[in-house]
């Protein structure tokens, strides 16, 4: 069993992610199925044991298909585990009715990468926030407007009622990601997913996205779940962050110890390959041999062990634990090492 | 040592025609790119990056239409190029990579098809296995492995069709690249792998890189000198290590302080940018800039500064860096 156990200290965790695994069936030919006789399976999430703590932001870092939203989505139970268990301010997901579910999601909201996707086009923009007022709190309909309007004021669409009754066509990109975030907090969620929330924003709405959301999260003691491929987004909004390579988590601690203190290899190539917005500290470092493997069929122990220069005979057999080399700083590496 | 200009572009306009009005995506855009350099070409979504790039190769369809300028390449002013010659230009000359290789590579051609079609094309009596001897050299310099010469593009990673993409550019030798965000959607890993080989193909074969994209950090690493675009203006433009040090154009100074930054030694707060860049059908009078600028000038909303030298080879278009000239313009 791989799992960060950091229970010790008795903290308050709001979302804890016990071994959860998600295997995709590959499609196959009915055929296929009857005479090889087997099903590949994509192993998007491979035990992954996170504990999230009650107002921290955990962030999720990783490259693409490394699992990131397959994990947000299983931890707000958008998604059927495969293995695992997903407890969510000490209720086990998988013990709840689908109604019962249903009620719970008002306390986890739900921010992704493009707005104008999750933004239904013909409504205008403050009717498509008060829909989850309407779901959640029908008994409250004569206070919805003034809701609505007291959550455009909190995420900077002012004046209010001038932007409540345009359409989403006629605001810019990062307006309408402000559109999104007001519409995810109008429920009071205790839990946010932000699934690449900046990732379409120019690099100035991006600082403008991040800040409000840094605002907002103090404002509304929220506990975000931030899921990015970009490492520098990352430490303006994370206080901790996984890395994850191929459905399972390199290394895990504060975004400090795990940017200026890397132990996994992988860690370190996927923060040395981040360009850094000065001249005179290029990058010197080699980057890694080959591409990311296939998922459906892993390499053997170390899944980075293919592209690891530490790489030994060890590293192609025995898996990895994750395992607390410092306090607080997890690593899954057999030759992890400082520096 | 005086540095050879390959391409200059004069009062370069580009403009698009649409139902609400005329877009001035390009406007009077005057600039030299210099042999084997990487300069790279910034600014926010819409500024008009693309179409600049584009209207370098006279890639601009309706409804767009280059209203002004020249651009000559190597002493020939291609704007006078007829249908023919314009076509041999692109790709042998000058070619271009985009940010999806996906809708430039033909699904149903394997890679060594694409690479000796292009040869072929542009030198009908080059020999089928000559050219394929040239493919394979071109490939194996991108790193590449050979077996790949047999795929289709489906079949490659995103980061290999980048690099595919990358050798049909370079196959024949042209002069500029214009990478338009073709390392955007890669993961950072592979970005840089593309970013170090986009490098030594510069250093070998001495090829100007026009680096179109918005990740300003990724020119950081890479240029040697940084253009800024704002609303269709080219607002600052110079050596690389001194833009970032200190730089001029207020425009350049917040965006350059808004992009974040994974060393822990740096500031940690972003500069907040107010406003939202301007609708190009009717843009502001004067500065594009002053509605958003925090040192704006009474002048700037009424007249247009011009893009002025202020140091060798390091040019601004602000009113605070013209205040003799302003004067003279006065009357
Ligand atoms: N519904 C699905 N059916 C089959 N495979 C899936 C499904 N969803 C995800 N996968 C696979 O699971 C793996 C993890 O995908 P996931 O979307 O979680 O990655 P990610 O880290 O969010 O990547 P990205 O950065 O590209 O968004 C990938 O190999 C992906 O192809
Ligand atoms: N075919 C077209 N028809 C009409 N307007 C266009 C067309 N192509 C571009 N434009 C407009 O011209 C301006 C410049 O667009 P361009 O694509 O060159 O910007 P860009 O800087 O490349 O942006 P991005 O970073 O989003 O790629 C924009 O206002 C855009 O809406
Ligand atoms: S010209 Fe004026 S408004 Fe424009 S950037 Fe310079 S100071 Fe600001
Ligand atoms: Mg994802
Ligand atoms: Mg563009």
């Amino acid at each position: 069993m791989s799992g960060m156990d950091d229970r010790k200290t008795n903290e308050d965790f709001i979302l804890e992610l016990q071994n959860i695994k998600k295997y995709f069936p590959i499609q196959k030919t009915l055929l296929d199925q009857i005479f090889v006789g087997r099903i590949d399976y994509v192993r998007a999430v491979d035990d992954i044991s996170i504990n999230v703590r009650r107002g921290e932001a955990f962030g999720l870092a990783g490259e693409s298909g490394s699992g990131k939203t397959t994990i947000g989505r299983l931890s707000i139970g958008l998604e059927e585990l495969t293995e695992g268990k997903v407890i969510f301010n000490g209720t086990d997901l998988a013990s709840l009715k689908k109604e019962e579910l249903r009620k719970l999601r008002q306390k986890m909201q739900v921010i992704f990468q493009d707005p104008m996707a999750s933004l239904n086009p013909r409504m205008t923009l403050g009717t498509s926030v008060m829909q989850g007022l309407l779901i959640h709190y029908p008994e409250k309909a004569d206070q919805h407007r003034d809701m609505v309007v007291s959550i455009f004021e909190k995420v900077g669409l002012t004046p209010a009622n001038f932007y409540i009754n345009k359409y989403p066509h006629q605001i810019s990109g990062g307006q309408r990601q402000r559109v999104v975030i007001a519409r995810a907090l109008i429920t009071r969620p205790d839990l946010v997913l932000a699934d690449e929330p900046v990732a379409m924003a120019d690099v100035s709405v991006r600082a403008l996205l991040l800040d409000l959301m840094v605002q907002l999260k103090k404002e509304f003691n929220l506990t975000y779940l931030f899921i990015t491929h970009d490492l520098a987004t990352a430490k303006y909004i994370c206080d901790r962050i996984g890395i994850l390579y191929l459905g399972k988590l390199a290394e895990v601690a504060t975004v400090q110890e795990v940017y200026q203190k890397p132990m996994h290899p992988y860690t370190k190539a996927l923060l040395a390959a981040v360009p850094v917005p000065n001249p005179r500290k290029r990058r010197t470092e080699p980057m890694p041999e080959g591409e990311i493997p296939n998922p459906i069929n892993p390499p053997s122990g170390c899944r980075f062990h293919p592209r690891c220069p530490l790489a030994s005979e060890e590293c192609s057999m025995i898996e990895p634990k994750l395992e607390e080399l410092e306090p607080g700083h997890f690593v899954a590496c057999h030759h992890a090492q400082l520096g | 040592m005086e540095k050879e200009k390959l391409v200059k572009i004069r009062d370069l306009s580009v403009s698009y025609q649409t139902r609400i009005g005329t877009v001035s995506a390009v406007d009077h855009v005057s600039f030299d790119i210099y042999k084997g350099e990487i300069l790279g070409l910034v600014g926010e979504s819409g500024c008009g990056k693309s179409t600049f790039g584009k209207a370098l190769l006279r890639m601009i369809d309706p409804p767009g239409e280059i209203s002004s300028g020249e651009i000559i390449f190597n002493g020939e002013n291609i704007m006078e190029y007829d249908y023919d010659r314009l076509r041999d230009f692109r790709g042998r000359r000058a070619s271009m990579i985009f940010q999806d290789p996906m809708t430039s590579l033909n699904p149903v051609q394997r890679v060594d098809e694409h690479l000796i079609e292009t040869i072929q094309v542009h030198e009908p009596r080059t020999k089928q296995n000559l050219a394929l001897q040239r493919s394979k050299v071109m490939i194996e310099r991108l790193g590449i492995g050979m077996e790949r010469l047999l795929s289709y593009p489906h079949q490659l990673s995103g980061g290999m069709r980048q690099r595919v993409m990358t050798g049909i550019g370079l196959i024949l030798n042209a002069d500029l690249i214009i990478a338009d965000e073709a390392t955007t959607s890669l993961d950072v890993i592979v970005e840089a792998k593309l970013a170090d080989q986009l490098r030594e193909i510069r250093n070998d074969f001495g090829v100007s890189l026009l680096l179109i994209t918005h990740n300003i950090a990724l020119v950081a690493e890479m240029a040697d000198r940084i253009a800024v675009m704002y609303a269709g203006h080219l607002v600052e433009i110079g050596d690389i290590y001194k833009v970032f040090e200190k730089p001029k154009h207020p425009y350049t100074q917040g965006l350059l302080a808004s992009v974040p930054n994974i060393r822990f030694d740096t500031k940690e707060q972003l500069y907040k940018m107010p406003g939202e860049p301007p609708n190009l059908t009717h843009p502001p009078l004067g500065c594009r800039f002053h509605p958003r600028c925090p040192h704006a000038l009474p002048i700037c909303s009424q007249r247009e500064p011009s893009l002025l030298e202020i140091e060798a080879g390091w040019s601004v278009q602000c009113w605070l860096y013209q205040k003799q000239s302003n004067e003279e313009r006065s009357d």
